[in-house]
């Protein structure tokens, strides 16, 4: 582990080859296929990347060409990468829910002249797009299901010919992928990783050898990670959040990735291999405790009366080690029992038992769901960075959790707040800047210093606290300033819940507009026999409303602030969407969108004497077609000092 | 030389005939569909090919067998690569996807009581083999999320997709299916097409198909043949049927 800084002096493709003289036999990447998994050795990834690497480089690909990825996560999509960042070319992930409009701009602004698509879907949305892509000269595809009427076309390349074409190569010259590979400098751009773009166009970060490496390291020195350990990944491989742990830490620490069959099933796939750190975006972690709920709903009365005497003994240990103070013998005893008794055997059915820590990023999670998951048993931690510093840039450290905080920059990071309150981040991970974009870059690194665009302030403990973006922070009409999201997340604590819209600023008190969840009130609804068909209809019923009064009376008993209280609220009548474009494709509000959208509903909920407003409801299907439905919505003001 | 050629298919019950003097002929890696009003005899005539019923006149020609004079039994019909997926759906409910799938390839399964018991050597090859098989059906009509989930819990529209599987299991030459479609929304109605051509081009297998959605129908069809109370009324192209008088006349009345 000493020498681990070396590893900074080396490409991503060349740590690859030294990954095979130190683990060549190890089992590098997993993939489920028919239903069984298939191991690749580091030695048999390596070899995939020097077929796809020559390959590109016979089709033309040059240092500094581009090369767009679209899908989902398969060891193919990390052959591709390698290989093109062997000869110094530059990969650039896009997501794969992509509409074929903004693919054609991304595409088109990142300067792309080949795309590796993963199956017909994709390939399809391009094709709609092509005749504005002249830049583009070959696309590859892995799954040729579907692909038979594109056969024909020079255009079109199947992975296999790829892999034919490279092996021919190495043949010819035996030499030549070394010779490129030995080219790489660890300061070249590797990678194109796009910013969520909450607010139009998403931005091209370029991202350095130098910048994964350093991440892959750093965070191995705070959280040890061995080589036998194993990673899901199930995030968006256009994410940072999966590129660091695919480039950076498995490059570092020689992990093995574990790809799910399909998307729909990676949470069963991940109980079968059961990680041992695991990564996601809040949604990931409250999911999994709506699965717990419901799961102990169902069951019978004596594991519902220990769940629930052992949830509360662990509630109040977790609150004890969160504040940092020492447990009482008796809670200890009783926490350590109903752990044993209780959530390690509950953990294990969700294969989570091996898991030594879980990370948290890309959103604040809120303080009761770490009190839950501390309680339960699982080391949920929170990170906090952001695409231009790797990811992951600060997080909490072992035995030093605090729900309202994301804890200590990581070795090698600095850390500073500006004189506005925005947090200032330095270290060997932040990027160079945007593609073809030097003013925003400008902006970004002014005075050599990474500018978060996030609110934020040290703690006595020295720990770091993200209040919000410096953007969305809102003042009520008194000036007092409160924080939309950290509502909002706390809102969403309610199982009620699944999405919340705080408004409010330069307003005379605090809305909201709410999404009820689907499954959770579905069941709700349905043990109480109420009936409904569409979610329009459920979020409409007169009790759902009613439960909604109750759980906004709730978080009003537990704001911290007075002028956090809710006022007034409204059940949306439909659940947000990214399709819709209310949501950005990692699951943010698009609040500016959101607004435009809704200003009938927003209007009425600052405008006390309305109760009722009759409002024309848009729905676009997934077929393209739409139809307008008119609706009662129903306005609810919380009463004073609840 | 047609796959199947039916040749004057007369099918009676008592004094009613549910398909009178049937002509129709099913070429090798095409789509042909059978269409027409309720009760013109479609599901007769499937279960006249795969041997539910055999014709009262007529015969029915498949490769070198004749189906309708030998008296093939459904099991025996199934073994010469005929299958079907029916329209109502015949799983068993309480068993999962996988064990649905792997069950249709009983006849594959060819083992003793005695190695069945020890599972050694023949037996579990056999069984790896089989279920090889049915991981390429449970991939090529995705559902893997579904494979361990009892058939009885799933959606309609994804027990439609298990019970197509289910077909595909056998390994067929020729796919009967009798309104795959059938109560599907528009999403599940696209998915079950792409499936229906893929199952064509991809794995070299006939098809014919019952579907009363005529754009589907139009859409995806190579051959149409048009049934109206037990009469075949009209035969060809989608384009030559959309301009048959006689099959207009049946869809939308007299003029």
């Amino acid at each position: 582990m000493e020498n681990q800084d070396q590893l900074l002096s080396y490409t991503i493709p060349q740590l690859l080859r030294n990954r095979v003289k130190i683990t060549g036999d190890k089992v590098a990447l997993r993939q489920k296929d028919f239903g069984y998994w298939n191991n690749y050795t580091w030695s048999q990834y390596y070899d995939y990347v020097r077929k796809v690497s020559l390959g590109l480089d016979q089709l033309g690909l040059k240092k500094e060409g581009k090369i767009a990825l679209i899908g989902d996560n398969i060891p193919e999509m990390l052959f591709m990468a390698i290989g093109a960042q062997s000869i110094g070319a530059i990969a650039a992930g896009v997501y794969q829910t992509t509409l074929p409009e903004e693919i054609a701009q991304l595409l088109d602004y990142m300067d792309i002249e080949m795309v590796f698509c993963d199956d017909q879907e994709q390939v399809d949305k391009i094709i709609e797009v092509r005749d504005r892509l002249p830049k583009i000269k070959k696309i590859i595809y892995e799954d040729p299901r579907g692909m038979r009427s594109y056969k024909s076309d020079d255009l079109f390349m199947h992975i296999e010919d790829l892999y034919k074409l490279g092996e021919e190569s190495r043949l010819k010259d035996p030499a030549r992928f070394d010779s490129l590979v030995d080219q790489g400098q660890p300061d070249d751009v590797c990678f194109f990783c796009l910013t969520s773009g909450t607010t139009g166009l998403s931005k091209a970060t370029m991202l350095t050898h130098r910048n994964y490496v350093n991440m892959g390291i750093q965070i191995s020195k705070t959280d040890t990670l061995e080589s036998t350990d194993e990673y899901v990944s199930f995030l968006p491989f256009a994410w940072i959040g999966e590129q660091m742990n695919s480039f950076g830490v498995a490059m570092a620490t020689g992990i093995t990735i574990n790809f799910p069959e399909s998307v729909e099933t990676s949470m069963s796939d991940l109980k079968e291999i059961g990680p041992h750190f695991m990564f996601g975006a809040p949604r990931v972690y409250e999911t999994i405790r709506s699965q717990i709920w419901l799961k102990i709903d169902e069951s019978y009365w004596l594991n519902k009366k220990l769940y629930g005497f052992f949830m509360k003994v662990g509630e109040k240990a977790a609150e004890y080690r969160m504040s940092g103070k020492k447990l009482p013998i008796k809670l200890g005893f009783w926490a350590w029992f109903g752990k044993q008794m209780i959530f390690r055997p509950l953990i294990n059915q969700l294969g989570l038992l091996r898991l030594r820590r879980a990370y948290t990023g890309g959103a604040a999670l809120g303080p009761e769901l770490f009190t839950f998951y501390q309680a339960i048993g699982i080391n949920l931690k929170q990170i906090y960075g952001q695409t231009e510093i790797v990811g992951i840039a600060y997080m909490h450290r072992d035995g030093d959790i605090r729900p309202d905080t994301v804890g200590f920059p990581l070795p090698e990071t600095e850390c500073k707040i500006s004189e506005d309150g925005e947090i200032l981040s330095r270290s060997p991970s932040v990027s160079p800047g945007y593609y073809k974009l030097p003013e925003k870059t400008e902006e970004l690194l002014q005075d050599g210093w990474l500018h978060s665009g996030d609110a934020g302030l040290i703690n006595k403990d020295g720990h770091l606290v993200v209040i919000d973006r410096l953007s969305d922070v809102m003042h009520n009409n008194e000036g007092k300033m409160f924080s939309p999201m950290f509502l909002e997340n706390k809102l969403k604590f309610s199982p009620y819940i699944k999405e919340a819209v705080i408004l409010g600023n330069k307003k005379e008190y605090v809305a909201t507009m709410i999404n009820v969840d689907p499954i959770v009130v579905g069941k709700w609804a349905e043990d109480r026999g109420i009936s409904f068909s569409t979610y329009m209809d459920l979020s409409q019923q007169k009790q759902v409303e009613e439960l909604m009064f109750q759980q906004v009376v709730d978080f009003n008993r537990n704001v911290e602030k007075d002028h956090h209280r809710i006022k007034r609220f409204v059940v949306l009548y439909k659940l947000l969407d990214m399709d819709d474009g209310e949501l950005t494709k990692t699951g943010k509000i698009r609040r500016d969108f959101v607004q435009k959208k809704y200003q009938d509903l927003i209007d009425a909920l600052f405008d006390e004497t309305i109760e009722e407003k009759e409002v024309e409801a848009f729905f676009q299907y997934q077929d393209g077609q739409s139809t307008t439905v008119k609706t009662k919505i129903r306005f609810y003001t919380m009463n004073e000092g609840v | 030389m047609p796959l199947l050629t039916v040749s004057n298919v007369t099918l009676s019950f008592g004094g009613l005939n549910a398909l009178s003097g049937v002509n129709m002929e099913v070429e090798e890696g095409l789509i042909t569909s059978v269409i027409g009003p309720n009760g013109a005899g479609k599901t007769s005539l499937l279960n006249c090919i795969s041997g539910f019923y055999h014709p009262t006149r007529g015969d029915i020609q498949y490769g070198e067998y004749k189906l309708s004079i030998a008296n093939f039994s459904p099991h025996q019909i199934s073994n010469l690569g005929i299958a079907r997926a029916f329209q109502n759906l015949e799983l068993f409910s309480g068993l999962s996807v996988l064990d649905n799938l792997m069950l249709a390839r009983h006849q594959n399964l060819k083992y003793n009581f005695l190695q069945a018991v020890f599972y050694f050597g023949k037996a579990s090859r056999i069984e790896a083999e089989n279920r090889a098989y049915v991981e390429e059906v449970i991939d090529f009509m995705e559902l893997e999320p579904y494979r361990h989930t009892i058939v009885g819990n799933l959606a309609y529209g994804i027990q439609k997709r298990v019970e197509v599987a289910r077909a595909l299991t056998l390994e067929p030459k020729l796919l009967l299916l009798d309104e795959p479609m059938a109560g599907m929304n528009i999403e599940e109605k696209e998915d079950m097409v792409r499936f229906v051509v893929d199952i064509r081009e991809e794995r070299n297998t006939t098809v014919v198909l019952i579907e009363h959605d005529l754009g589907v129908v139009m859409d995806i069809s190579d051959h149409i043949h048009v049934l109206d109370f037990g009469e075949l009324i009209g035969s060809g192209s989608p384009q030559e049927i959309a301009e048959n008088s006689k099959v207009i006349e049946a869809y939308i009345g007299e003029e």
